[in-house]
């Protein structure tokens, strides 16, 4: 029963604050849609109803405003045309012309993330891009799409991307030795700083609204989340573009390996 | 009831509903959440690399052409009327040197039609002169003749009443020498 001792403690302190609550992290918590049943793999959850709502969002944008193939578009054709633009461009720039041909994939990851930090920024919405373990699978499938497309198209010479030729013979082995660390290290932090960032500012906003009950400090509180809250959809649109781009630069990698 | 709270929400939710540490961490969501993700990226790519991206590309592809296009048509335009300006343009020298031609012909020609007109005044001028000279000349003649005729008249009858007589050649000779001094 060491769990029943933690919750009697939880609601101690609860009572001994005087009104004031804390529950930052209830927000994160997966709950099954219809009953009260256990949370198995398919049970559909909240999870699925926000990453379902953010799949509507971008049919809405993408399949529904751009069905008039007009050549003068329309307000929603054109947001579609902008993110279009702006993706393929990065993936151009960054990859070069024979990365084109992943832009599908990047721009469905853009996508996704994009339009869940956004729709998460909504009032009662659920984040799922602030689960480290749906950061994870996004961070550890690029890691090991990348890794395996670097060594189908350079065969063992992929591995000339840790090996610095133009460094003091004496130093190449150990360069080489930080190189693979940090390159195993990429999916890590490629995924931790979308979901810490995703979560610590969801995270924050609670714990502004929960000092909003204390009438002495509920103007400065509230003014912290209007404040946390115009951050916040910085950080959103950001965090999805740093990802994005991270993903461009690790592709380019496995493209050309030499340095 | 705390107990059977505990067992439907899993090890992570406390009796009250609250999270038990953070609840990404929590081991019993994970697998509902990456099924989830999954179910929604691959959605997303068929819908994007089926429907939506090969629209967008098509779209912005004719845009881009038909702004081509019409910057080509603009430009073809633009040519044409700086075409057309430079036809009027020279359309209107033409039409000035025409003009002016025309100008010095009908100068050139009245100026001749002036001089013929002249010339001809000139010789009229001069004929009717010459006429005029020749009638007075005439008449001129004709007063000498009848002078002497009346003077030898008068000399015959004045030598007659003074009681002399005199031949008619004597006569004419005196009134001509007369008539000539």
């Amino acid at each position: 029963m060491p769990v029943k001792t933690k919750v009697t403690r939880v609601a101690t302190e609860d009572k001994a604050e005087g009104g004031l609550v804390f529950h930052p992290l209830d927000q994160f918590i997966v709950k099954p849609l219809f009953g009260d049943g256990p949370v198995h793999w398919y049970t559909p959850t909240n999870v699925t109803l926000w990453m379902g709502i953010a799949l509507l969002a971008i049919i809405g944008v993408f399949v529904l405003g751009s069905r008039g193939r007009a050549v003068i578009p329309t307000r929603m054709q054109s947001i579609g045309e902008l993110i279009y633009g702006f993706i393929y461009k990065m993936v151009e720039d960054v990859t070069g012309k024979d990365g084109v041909k992943y832009f599908p994939y990047i721009m469905t990851l853009f996508l996704f993330i994009l339009f869940a930090n956004y729709l998460a920024l909504l009032p009662m919405s659920y984040s799922p891009t602030s689960m480290i373990a749906v950061t994870a699978v996004l961070g550890f499938g690029v890691f090991i799409c990348v890794t395996i497309l670097g060594f189908v198209k350079n065969g063992a010479s992929f591995l000339g991307l840790f090996w610095m030729s133009d460094a003091p013979a004496v130093l190449r082995p150990i360069i080489a030795v930080i190189e693979v660390i940090s390159y195993f290290v990429r999916p890590v932090s490629h995924s931790i700083r979308l979901a810490g960032n995703i979560m610590a500012g969801h995270a924050v906003l609670k714990v502004f609204a929960g000092f909003a009950a204390l009438t002495l400090v509920s103007p400065v509180a509230i003014f912290g989340i209007v404040a946390i809250y115009g951050l916040e959809v910085l950080v959103a649109g950001i965090q999805a573009y740093v990802f994005t781009i991270l993903t461009c630069v690790y592709l380019k990698d496995a493209l050309h390996p030499a340095h | 009831m705390a107990t059977e709270t505990h067992d439907a929400a899993g090890a992570c939710v406390d009796a009250g509903g609250s999270a038990l540490g953070m609840p990404q961490l929590c081991g019993d969501w994970m697998s509902n959440q990456v099924f989830w993700l999954v179910v929604t990226l691959v959605a997303i790519f068929f819908i994007m690399s089926r429907i939506a991206l090969p629209r967008i590309g098509a779209v912005l592809a004719e845009r881009s052409g038909t702004i081509t296009n019409d910057i080509a048509a603009a430009e073809e335009l633009k040519n044409k009327a700086s075409e057309a300006e430079a036809a009027y343009e020279k359309a209107l020298v033409d039409a000035r040197a025409e003009a002016a031609k025309i100008v010095a012909e009908a100068k050139a020609e009245i100026q001749a039609e002036l001089d013929v007109e002249l010339q001809k005044a000139d010789a009229e001028i001069a004929a009717k002169t010459a006429e005029s000279e020749a009638a007075i000349a005439e008449i001129r003649d004709g007063a000498v003749k009848s002078v002497t005729a009346v003077a030898k008249d008068t000399a015959k009858e004045l030598v007659a009443a003074m009681g002399g007589s005199a031949d008619a050649k004597t006569i004419t000779a005196a009134v001509n020498a007369r008539m000539k001094g």
